[in-house]
């Protein structure tokens, strides 16, 4: 057996409202799941299963209230982001776990090859390499070179994606979450990110991913998880 | 990146007589970390900034600090030379008001020059030269350098006292509400470049604020204020997307979405 790159083990997690009267909404328990390098394990479920928030307590974004997430680093540690100092996750975002989230977060004069080119720095590649990635990535994205000057806060939803998963998919992180990054594109870009993620894949990277398209998910997935059976049931 | 914290604070507390400013609060700051501390007016942000950088003595607990020669000290028990090195030198300090930070009534090349004369630069085409370099490195135009700032709009002061902050290399800046008090486009451009000084430098800072999305893209990690005490940590994106204490959800639930 392959020591797996990601193990959760019996996570869960519920969201506590307090300006609600402290309506506690329960999201998942119990889950269990090792991933190895070069699978990509696509979480399946209709949407409010939680799939989601799984990815999102794999960055570090949402907290946990139980269980543990083992990531292996590239110095050969393993690190449980459910206990992770934040110094620690940072560390961790930038080496090991890459994350493209639905939307892009847009940051005000930054243009978008700016963007990503930072992505590929935090990650440690050096500047003449991350610009031919960028450019590279931009390119296979069909995003047209005219708007790689500009800040995509004025880009529509489908060319801010792209400017989202080129930043993602710019850096060789060990471990790749994919949050529905194939949502608002269209068949031609659809298919430039499942030859993305193939590549990634026989690179050794190990994928988490969510996907709305039944055919992108046939095509890369190694296996499918059904979050369902995790899902606590509503209190 | 080394081990060690650059300023660490241990149950840092102050009472105003019997009112409290702010109680047992700790955290470890690390070099090219930037901390945002949160809360409404009244909550002890500002008494914690001025506790942390020595310009209020606590009634209780202790501020570390880890010079340049690696040795970790109470900021407290600094001899009057070290105190005037790290506030001259090592930090920088960004007030709300330019006016503060600023001498007002001397150009902006000037502004910029002192803090390198106090480090001793004697050569005046040299310090012309780099406050020039640095005018323009906060988007000021450099023939603006013989201006006094009170010839200056309200978002080129607050860019002209970073300059005068970072032109000595400091290590650790403090920046209280560096963006109140300014109109909208002035704010996203003085971010987008603080954000960028803060990455290229590798500073540490220590961001006081109100705003959250200031501290969302500014800021690692996050230290949510009320009432004095801090009430949760942790990093930026964690504490704004799941927040866990009641008083941190209510903040980030009355943001306005434009």
């Amino acid at each position: 057996m392959i020591r797996p790159v990601l193990a959760i083990d019996n996570l869960a997690k519920s969201f506590t409202m307090h300006l609600q009267g402290g309506l506690a909404i329960p999201v998942i328990e119990g889950i269990t799941l090792d991933v190895a390098a070069g699978e990509c394990v696509v979480l399946g479920g209709p949407s409010g299963a939680g799939k989601s928030s799984i990815l999102k307590m794999i960055y570090g974004n949402y907290r946990t209230d139980a269980g543990a997430i083992r990531v292996a680093t590239g110095e050969g540690e393993t690190v449980d982001v459910a206990t992770a100092e934040p110094r620690r996750m940072l560390g961790l975002r930038r080496s090991t776990i890459g994350y493209v989230s639905q939307f892009l977060r847009v940051i005000p004069r930054v243009p978008a090859l700016a963007v990503v080119i930072e992505a590929a720095s935090a990650f440690g590649i050096g500047g003449d390499e991350a610009e031919a990635r960028a450019r590279r990535l931009l390119t296979l994205l069909n995003v047209p070179e005219r708007l790689w000057s500009l800040p995509p806060a004025t880009f529509s939803g489908g060319e801010q994606q792209r400017v989202n998963i080129a930043r993602g998919f710019i850096a060789d992180h060990p471990i790749l979450l994919l949050d529905e990054p194939t949502a608002s594109l269209d068949a031609k870009n659809r298919a430039a990110v499942v030859e993305l993620i193939e590549t990634k894949k026989r690179n050794g990277t190990a994928i988490v991913g969510i996907f709305h398209d039944d055919d992108v998910r046939e095509r890369v997935a190694t296996r499918i998880v059904d979050v369902t059976r995790f899902a606590s049931r509503a209190a | 990146m080394t081990g060690q914290p650059l300023l660490t604070a241990e149950s840092v507390t102050k009472f105003y007589g019997s009112r409290l400013g702010c109680r047992d609060i700790g955290f470890e700051l690390y070099a090219g970390e930037v901390l945002a501390v949160v809360g409404e007016s009244g909550s002890g942000k500002s008494t914690l900034l001025k506790l942390l950088s020595g310009q209020l003595e606590p009634s209780g607990g202790r501020v570390l600090y880890r010079m340049r020669d690696d040795v970790t000290r109470d900021i407290l028990t600094l001899t009057e030379a070290e105190r005037r090195f790290l506030f001259r030198t090592d930090w920088g300090f960004v007030h709300q008001h330019a006016e503060l930070g600023l001498r007002m009534g001397v150009s902006a090349g000037a502004n910029v020059g002192e803090r390198l004369m106090a480090v001793g630069w004697r050569h005046y085409g040299r310090i012309r030269d780099e406050a020039e370099t640095w005018l323009e490195r906060v988007e000021i135009d450099a023939t603006r350098i013989d201006d006094r700032p009170t010839a200056y709009s309200g978002g080129m002061r607050q860019r002209l006292q970073i300059a005068r902050n970072l032109v000595t290399s400091p290590r650790l800046v403090f920046m209280d509400e560096p963006t109140g008090g300014l109109d909208v486009s002035v704010q996203a451009r003085l971010l987008d470049l603080m954000r960028g000084l803060v990455a290229d430098l590798g500073l540490a800072a220590i961001v006081v604020t109100h705003d959250l999305a200031v501290a969302r893209l500014l800021s690692h990690r996050i230290l949510v204020m009320k009432d004095g005490r801090a009430i949760e940590t942790g990093l930026t994106d964690q504490v704004l997307d799941d927040p866990r204490e009641p008083y941190t959800q209510l903040l980030v639930s009355s943001i306005l979405q434009p």
